[in-house]
């Protein structure tokens, strides 16, 4: 069978509000359309001190720089030279949104902050203990997980194991370390699953990853609690591009968790981390993610996952900050029965151009994946959902289900939709459904009709559009969602 | 004559370029339950979306005083605040927000008041079986997936816990079997007393048979063009709208 390009796509859809609103929400927008929502926690930018910092640019020299300063084996000094050379000759995307303006020469790819990584809060220097004390970290970790990673710029300043967990062998530390300790594995893992040869940006990662987390989950263990990583970026103009490797063996579960933010800059950054797990028969990982990048990060991110037999893998994944987000997490099912399923929620804003959505191959029998998303534009943002599902000659009876609905909460912001579908064998169930709309008139004046004001019925039906995402969420992201959502939502109606 | 609920004095309304109410005058005392018939396309539906501040329609002319206060320019939330409800004739469906929590937010917008849990709580059990809904309703999504007739319980549940003065009902009796109406003329009946006034639009007999009207008025062109008590609905039965037209 041959492949299937189906786009939908709506614009400007015209409202059916009558003059009177439409001219009251015109005024009420040109008054409060916002550039920079206050982010509160997320925007308290700490004093720009490192402990060394690379030149701005990339060249050959600067790569043996990062990797000498990490006293690195010579064949991961190879291979971030490697990839500098695929990074040289590969070009940027030609499709999806415009990166023009990234410019890659200005972005410092290396910024160690001035700390070893610590295992206690009480060593981690204060102003950079604060930052994540601010954002919860500590808290959380204390409250509801199981272990935590904390990365500032570049390097990981922190990480914990619960002792329990530490028994029953499962390691949890920073790329670094593992390299270390862990060098054989590693080595054996690292970028076989997102080659360098990838794209562009998987080739940079190559050539200047750091930091990170490094997960290993020996067969038989469960971890009932949450692992979760966090990246903070706060040098300006500078790029993260931490690696997270994630093995998950033989009947073992894990949930992770990663966060990410950073506070604004008027120079660009940009995130390519990488992101790749290994799950192994009949084990099941859930990943979670909330990125809420400043409004001006290029986040170039690349996760993909290799599932083995009866392994199933959860992705679960919310994008509400940056300025161009191209992420598109990717499950190869490699082994017979193997399953996964995408979750995701995007909320592009004013000035944001969020391309989001995932990839599956189904390379075996009796395959399944789910993919179910939902958008939401505003103030002339652009959500577009993108994904490619492949199903291979030898996936026989293999079952994949994609649901796709867009929300546009006016008439300047864009939602488009491209499921790209190839199928390359007959007995297989596909069911693909894209909805896109907007908020009815109707439905508001019903919510209003019951006392509530015209602010608080909108938040009520982005909230209840959200509620099926929200509710895989982690209960303190599901309610951070909620409070974006409020937040984003104020500068709409008057 | 008793204490005025709602004047409505030579209202003109006009969605787009189409007049649909032409000088229309309706006085609505407090604890009287009035009817409203009239052919299809009268503007009766547009009459209970007006008098409930829908942004689609214009006033071109006219006044809405609610207990003294003219209300031409108070948006929908405002109304309710003041004590109008407006049962839809067909309820939005909200997906992701319960009934009961909607009927939680809804009800402290109203009263401006922080809720107790378990008072309100126990009250919306009370209603939902007056209405033989079962308790799995308040942890549906409002009106998401309901039967038509669910839909218009779920109006009269909404009804009964936010405690309007003023209900105006657009066909509640529209599409339901003669047990749901039954059971939707027992929701009503247990809001009326004499603190609280009722506009029924309806095109049956059925539903009126179990909440006695006091007033019926004929809505045609526009207008009010005629107004009885209960014998004139017999009337129209027998004859029919035209034998009223001027």
């Amino acid at each position: 069978m041959n492949s299937t390009n189906n786009i939908t796509k709506a614009k400007n859809i015209e409202s059916s509000l009558s003059k009177t609103v439409n001219r009251k929400m015109n005024n009420e927008k040109q008054k409060t359309i916002i550039d920079d929502l206050d982010r509160g926690i997320y925007d308290i930018k700490d004093e720009f001190d490192y402990g060394f910092k690379t030149e701005s640019g990339l060249t050959p020299e600067i790569v043996r720089e990062i990797s000498s300063k990490k006293n690195e084996p010579t064949w991961m000094t190879k291979f971030r030279l490697k990839s500098l050379q695929i990074y040289n000759n590969l070009e940027v995307p030609p499709w999806g949104p415009d990166i023009s303006e990234l410019d890659i020469d200005n972005i410092i790819t290396y910024v160690k902050p001035k700390t070893d990584m610590k295992t206690s809060w009480d060593d981690v220097p204060s102003e950079i203990k604060n930052t994540f004390t601010r954002l919860g970290i500590p808290q959380a970790e204390h409250a509801s997980l199981a272990g935590v990673g904390a990365q500032y710029d570049s390097e990981v300043v922190y990480h914990k194991l619960k002792e329990n967990l530490l028994k029953q062998g499962v390691i949890y530390t920073d790329m670094e370390s593992a390299l270390r300790d862990y060098e054989e594995v590693v080595k054996k893992y690292f970028m076989t699953c997102v080659p360098p040869s990838d794209h562009k940006f998987a080739a940079l990662h190559g050539a200047v990853w750091s930091g990170g987390s490094f997960v290993h989950i020996p067969e038989g263990v469960h971890v009932d609690i949450p692992l979760q990583s966090y990246f903070r970026s706060n040098a300006p103009g500078a790029g993260q591009f931490e690696h997270t490797l994630i093995i998950v063996e033989k009947n073992a579960s894990l949930h992770f968790i990663e966060g990410c933010s950073a506070p604004k800059y008027s120079v660009n950054n940009l995130h390519a981390g990488c992101v790749e797990l290994f799950v192994k028969e009949n084990a099941r990982l859930r990943y979670s993610t909330i990125e809420n990048w400043s409004k001006n990060m290029f986040n170039l991110n690349t996760k993909r996952c290799i599932v083995e037999k009866d392994g199933l893998i959860e992705w679960v994944s919310g994008s509400f900050g940056s300025k161009v987000s191209m992420l598109y997490p990717m499950s190869v099912l490699k082994g017979e029965g193997a399953r996964s399923e995408f979750t995701g929620v995007t909320f592009a804003g004013h000035g944001q151009h969020l391309d989001t959505g995932t990839k599956v191959i189904h390379a075996a029998p009796y395959t399944t994946s789910v993919v179910n998303t939902k958008s939401i534009s505003k103030d002339g943002g652009s959500a577009v959902y993108r994904g490619s599902l492949k199903v291979l000659k030898s996936a026989h009876h293999s079952k994949a289900t994609i649901s796709c609905e867009s929300l546009m909460m006016d008439n300047i912001s864009t939602s488009d939709t491209i499921p790209a579908i190839a199928l390359l064998n007959d007995e297989v169930d596909i069911g693909h459904e894209a909805k896109i709309g907007r908020i009815s008139d109707d439905a508001i004046f019903y919510l209003m009709s019951r006392g509530v004001s015209e602010e608080e019925a909108r938040a009520m039906i982005v909230r209840g559009f959200v509620e099926p995402i929200a509710k895989e969420l982690p209960l303190e992201y599901a309610i951070e969602m909620n409070n974006l959502i409020k937040l984003e939502l104020e500068g709409t109606i008057g | 004559m008793s204490e005025q609920m709602l004047i409505i004095d030579n209202l003109k309304v006009s969605a787009g370029e189409t007049t649909i109410l032409n000088g229309l005058n309706l006085s609505i005392g407090m604890g009287e339950v009035h009817v409203i018939m009239g052919p299809n396309g009268a503007g009766k539906s547009t009459l209970a979306n007006v008098l409930m501040g829908h942004p689609k329609y214009n006033i071109l002319d006219g006044d809405i005083k609610f207990q003294g206060v003219s209300i031409n320019d108070l948006k929908a939330n405002e109304r309710a605040k003041l004590g109008m409800f407006l049962s839809f004739q067909y309820p939005e469906e909200i997906p992701g927000i319960t009934v009961e929590n909607f009927l939680r937010s809804s009800k402290a917008a109203i009263t401006d008041k922080p809720l107790k849990f378990m008072e309100f709580r126990k009250a919306l059990k009370e209603k939902m079986n007056l209405l033989e809904m079962k308790d799995e309703y308040a942890t549906r999504f409002l009106n998401e997936g309901f039967s038509g007739g669910e839909k218009k319980k779920s109006e009269i549940l909404q009804l009964l816990m936010l405690e309007p003065k003023l209900a105006i009902l657009d066909e509640t009796d529209s599409g339901l079997d003669v047990d749901a109406v039954k059971i939707v003329a027992s929701g009503v009946k247990q809001y009326m007393n004499s603190e609280h006034s009722v506009i029924i639009i309806t095109h049956h007999n059925n539903i009126l048979e179990y909440l006695k009207p006091d007033y019926v008025h004929i809505l045609m062109d526009g207008q009010i063009c005629h107004s009885g008590d209960i014998n004139l609905i017999k009337k129209i039965e027998k004859d029919g709208y035209d034998s009223f037209r001027a």
